[in-house]
Order: C-alpha cells, then sequence, then structure tokens
C-alpha cells in the first residue's frame, strides 16, 4: 500500500490539513495523524476517543477477584488447617489476599488491553518519520486515487515536505 | 520544533548521550558499596544468621527495620505521583518520574529483606502460592503470606506504571541514537509511533493505573504494619498502626523524593525544570506529613500511657527514659521539631532548608522503624524474656549497602532513561504556547468538524 504524508511544524496546520483532507472527500478513519506529544486542544487529537480500557479494567478486576476467592477458599479447604482458632475459611485474612488479586486483575489487565488496543509492539514497516522526534507532526493517508488533491492539501495547509511511503 | 522543545529534549538527553568520568567514578563508587553488602550476605549465608547480634528475645531488628523503612520509601513515588495525575497537580510533571523511580527501587531493596532474613533464603519460594506434591499451599491467614502479595502487586503496578509513560520517551531516544543503543531503545519503545489512538490509550491507562495504584499503596504498609500488629505483643497490638504506618511512609517517602530532587537538579544541571518551587511545594507536603506524624505518635504514646498496662509500660519507657530514650528523642526531633522549625518559614523553605529537613526525616524515619522493633521484642511481658539487642558489622554493611543500593540504581536508571518525562513536559507548554502563538484564523479551525 502506498500512502502520502505531511509534516508539519505547528498543530494549527496539522488541524488544516485534516479539515481540508476531510473537505476532498478522505474518511476521516484513513487520516492517521503522529506526533511526539498529544496534542489535547485540537479536533484531530479527539478522533479516537474510547471507554474500552475502563471497562476491560473492570472485567480484568472482576476476574482477578473471582481467582483469589477460587485460590484460598480452594486451598483452604483442600487443606483444612486450624490457625489461632480461627474458621478453615476465614474471611478477614482471606479479604486482604482478594484484594491485591482483584486490583492485580485490573492492573495487568489495563496494561494487556493497552498493548492490544494501541497494536503495540509493533516493529514491522508502518507509516512513521523520525523527523516526528523533531517536534514535526506528521497527517498521513492511503493514497488511493486522489493522490494529487491529497499533495494539494498538504502543500495548501502548510506542510513544510510531503512524502511518499511504501507500507 | 520550538525552542524551549528543543533545549528541553537536549537538556533531558544529555545525560543519556554522553558520559563523563565523574559517573564512571560515581558508579564504580557505588558498586564497591554494593559489594560490601553482597559480601555480607554472602558471609551470612556461609555461616549462618548467628553472625548477626540478633539473639533471644531479639529476632528481628535491622533487617526487618530496613525491610519497613524501605517499602515506606518506596511510597514516595507511585502513591504521589498517581494523587498528583489524579488531582491534574501542573506542577507534578517533572516530579512524577523522579518520584516513580524511588518506588520501584526502593520496594526492591525492602522486598529483599525478608528473603535475606529468613536463614536459608533459598527457600524463599515457599511464600509464593504453588501447588507442592504434599497439596500444602501457604497459610493465607499469615501477614507474611499477605505481605507477599501487597509487595508482588505493588511492584508490579508500579513498575508498569513506571514503565508506560515512559514508552514515548524510548522512542524519542529510538530515534535520536544509531547503532546498538537504537535497537535496544527500539525495542524498548515497543514499536511506539505516536498515532492519535496510542495517545488515548496511553492517557486512559495512566489513568485507571493512577485510580487503582492508589488503594494498592495504602494497603501495602497497612499490610506491614499488620506484620507487628496482628501479634499480641506490647505496644505492637494497636488499631492505629495502619494509618500510622501509611502516614510515616508517605512521610519518609517525600523526603526521599526531595533528597533525589535536589542530587539530580545538582548533579545533572536540571535547573531549569525543577524549579524552587517544586521543592516549595513538596515541602509543605513535608511538613503537613511532619505534623500528622507527630499527632500518630502523639495518639499512639498518651493512649499506652493513660492505659498504663503493665507490660506495655515496660517497653514504653524503654524509649522513653531508659535504654532507647536517646534514639527515640533524637527521632522526635529530626522527625518533628527539625522540619517544622525549618518548613513553617517562607523563608526557610528553599531548597537548601527542603534537603535538610528531609535528611533528618530519612534518619528519623529508620529510627522510628527501629523503635517500633526493638524496645518491644527486648522487653516482652515477662521479665525472664527481657535482653539487649547490639548489631554487628554484617548487619551494618547490609544497612549501608542498602542506601549505596538506592544511589547506585538511581545514578544507572538516570544513565538510560530521562528521569524527567520529556513529552508530558512538553504537554505543559501547550496552553502557553497555544497563547502567544494562536492567530484568530488558526483558532477558528480548532474543533471544526466535517461540515
Amino acid at each position: 500500500m502506498t500512502a502520502i504524508y505531511g509534516l508539519y511544524d505547528r498543530p494549527e496546520a496539522a488541524q488544516r490539513a485534516c479539515t481540508g483532507l476531510k473537505h476532498a472527500g478522505i474518511p476521516s478513519q484513513d487520516i492517521a495523524v503522529i506526533s511526539g506529544e498529544p496534542f489535547e486542544a485540537f479536533e484531530f487529537m479527539h478522533r479516537d476517543h474510547s471507554m474500552i480500557l475502563f471497562r476491560l479494567a473492570l472485567i480484568g478486576g472482576i476476574l482477578g477477584f473471582l481467582g483469589a476467592v477460587g485460590m484460598v477458599v480452594g486451598t483452604e479447604k483442600a487443606w483444612p488447617l486450624v490457625t489461632g482458632g480461627m474458621p478453615i475459611v476465614a474471611w478477614y485474612p482471606n479479604l486482604v489476599i482478594i484484594f491485591e488479586m482483584t486490583m492485580l486483575g485490573a492492573i495487568v489487565t489495563t496494561v494487556i488491553s493497552l498493548l492490544v488496543t494501541a497494536k503495540l509492539p509493533r516493529f514491522g514497516k508502518t507509516l512513521y518519520d523520525p523527523a516526528v522526534a523533531d517536534g514535526k507532526i506528521l497527517v498521513g493517508v492511503p493514497a488511493g486515487g486522489k493522490a494529487d488533491a491529497i499533495r494539494e492539501t498538504f502543500t495548501s495547509s502548510g506542510a513544510s515536505a510531503v512524502k511518499t511511503i511504501e507500507l | 520544533m520550538s525552542a524551549y522543545s528543543e533545549q528541553l529534549t537536549e537538556d533531558l538527553l544529555r545525560p543519556l548521550l554522553k558520559t563523563s568520568w565523574r559517573f564512571w567514578t560515581l558508579a564504580i563508587l557505588l558498586i564497591g558499596v554494593v559489594s560490601l553488602g553482597i559480601g555480607a550476605f554472602a558471609y551470612q549465608v556461609w555461616n549462618g544468621i548467628g553472625v548477626w547480634g540478633l539473639n533471644w528475645p531479639v529476632f528481628w531488628a535491622f533487617d526487618i527495620t530496613n525491610f519497613v523503612f524501605w517499602i515506606g520509601i518506596s511510597h514516595a513515588g507511585t502513591l504521589i505521583s498517581a494523587i498528583l495525575r489524579l488531582v491534574n497537580a501542573e506542577w507534578r510533571r517533572p516530579v512524577t518520574r523522579c518520584a516513580e523511580v524511588i518506588t520501584v527501587f526502593a520496594l526492591i531493596i525492602g522486598a529483599m529483606f525478608p528473603i535475606v532474613h529468613l536463614g536459608r533464603p533459598w527457600l524463599f519460594f515457599w511464600l509464593t502460592p504453588y501447588p507442592s506434591e504434599r497439596e500444602i499451599w501457604p497459610n493465607f491467614r499469615s501477614p507474611l503470606v499477605w505481605d507477599f502479595f501487597a509487595i508482588s502487586t505493588y511492584l508490579t503496578g508500579s513498575s508498569l506504571f513506571l514503565y508506560l509513560p515512559t514508552i514515548p520517551d524510548f522512542a524519542l531516544v529510538r530515534d535520536k541514537t544509531t547503532g546498538l543503543r537504537h535497537r535496544i531503545y527500539a525495542i524498548l519503545a515497543l514499536g511506539w509511533t505516536g498515532t492519535t489512538k496510542q495517545w488515548h490509550r496511553l492517557e486512559s491507562a495512566m489513568q485507571i493505573m493512577a485510580i487503582a495504584i492508589v488503594p494498592v499503596a495504602v494497603s501495602v504498609h497497612t499490610i506491614v504494619s499488620y506484620d507487628f500488629s496482628m501479634a499480641p505483643i506490647p505496644m505492637w497490638h494497636s488499631t492505629i498502626f495502619g494509618p500510622y504506618f501509611v502516614a510515616g511512609a508517605i512521610f519518609s517517602g517525600i523526603a526521599a523524593l526531595i533528597i533525589a530532587m535536589a542530587g539530580l537538579r545538582k548533579f545533572l544541571h536540571l535547573e531549569q525544570y525543577l524549579h524552587p518551587v517544586h521543592f516549595e511545594n513538596l515541602g509543605k507536603l513535608l511538613l503537613m506529613m511532619s505534623l500528622l506524624w507527630g499527632y500518630f505518635v502523639f495518639g499512639e504514646r498518651i493512649t499506652t500511657w493513660y492505659g498504663n498496662d503493665v507490660s506495655e509500660m515496660t517497653a514504653f519507657w524503654q524509649t522513653q527514659r531508659l535504654t532507647y530514650a536517646p534514639l527515640f528523642w533524637t527521632m522526635v526531633t529530626v522527625n518533628f521539631i527539625v522540619p517544622v522549625l525549618i518548613l513553617s518559614f517562607k523563608k526557610l523553605r528553599t531548597i537548601t532548608g527542603c534537603v535538610v529537613a528531609s535528611f533528618g526525616v530519612v534518619v528519623g524515619m529508620w529510627l522510628e522503624r527501629f523503635l517500633i522493633i526493638v524496645p518491644t521484642l527486648s522487653h516482652k511481658p515477662l521479665a525472664y524474656s527481657w535482653g539487649h539487642y547490639m548489631p554487628r558489622i554484617p548487619e551494618i554493611l547490609l544497612l549501608i549497602a542498602t542506601f549505596g543500593a538506592m544511589v547506585m540504581f538511581y545514578v544507572l536508571f538516570s544513565k538510560v532513561v530521562p528521569i524527567i518525562s520529556i513529552w508530558e513536559m512538553k504537554i505543559g507548554q501547550h496552553p502557553q504556547l497555544a497563547h502567544e502563538h494562536r492567530t484568530a484564523d488558526e483558532s477558528a479551525t480548532m474543533w471544526r468538524t466535517e461540515p
């Protein structure tokens, strides 16, 4: 696949490019914006909002909770050892383990969810330019049949460079 | 890139890309100090735990003091960083990573001590819940097993909390380096490019982690306090121990953070990013925690004194008037009187003032952990079980090595990872940039959506 991208010095110009591309009929989901820092004040930064990580963290917490309950109760019943006059399944001390495992479940699930949804790790060829590390903002789209219109949009919106890349 | 961003990137990557002879000298010195501790540990393993000053009735002393102290220091980072992130305190930006690093290394050092203390450390895995051929799993009613779960959860959470916001900075270093260094940072960056989706997911993950890590941090030191308060032993069996330990942990953690930040500021020349206001804000937090610590100590002491139970009063007077009184009053002076005197006055709440107070607090909090453990164990309810404790050289070397290890880990870390989050610092400049440079026309393009 061929992609065209423009490099911008300022987020305002990148925003103009995104708006211009949309006017040129490029679907929003085809426009990639890559930057060295998140520009929360700009519309282009607000396209991929999702609450999925929060939901998955909750599920992870519930799984951690259930796993902990299974582990402590199962163990205590498998080897009914009386300790300090406490019942075999002693809920007060078990709550300590259950709490820690619940939080661990939520934390680990959050990190796994981040990696999966953000498509990390990713070491193959992808849309990127090392100039991003120098503060440039990359706006890129698949070339398709509108290559000339895209280049024109990038140039007119103030791109400091327009490049083509084979992915 | 703005001039500020360029300068920021250059300043914060300088320690990674340039190495002076001073770094190597310091690294060798610190490795030497840590080697002393490793040697002392090897000597103890070879000869048995009898080489320590432990003897009946005092079987917990320096090692468990180190354990509680370093777990306490670990509260500097993740907890403070998470709270500052949750309340969106703008001044947090240069502070968070400096703090999070302390947590991870202090936890590693602290968590080693129950293993060091085992006598047969190679059997430490008996603490973990693995199904053995005899089907005997750890006893979940033991506070020592709670420690295992709490510390491993906190260490896992804190390490991930430190690593996640470092990924964009690893990507930056990847693009600024070549050769082997480039390849290593490319792996650490996990192929991060900085798409809008990646930024959103990262920020969501950091929010969730910040919410989750605060109760975990509180639970960890509460559970460490349960190692003592679950036992019906004078001065230990107290309901106040959980919050008292947590407050003490945050107190010592802030002090460690101030010292670390002052060191980084001076030796890495980060004066432009770690401003006096950061120290002043942390100094105010330290003052608040000093007052809170004083309140807890007073509450604990007056309750014991008023109850006038014979066995409790025996241990109590050991710290007030007898053998351990010099240590106790030193602790009160450096944990309460000195910090309150220095930090209450704006004129004294300078970088130097905060660092002086912090050094006192670090010493005082180590003494506090020691005074919780040893006077009580050496004066249990019946007089036949009274005794004394004197540390021996291997224990003292191990203690010194822990401080050496902390500094060594910190120095090595700041050599390979930007110690201040570069991308978060850049965000901190956004509102100002927007105000200064955005024209009316440019502002109009913001938030414009498809017609």
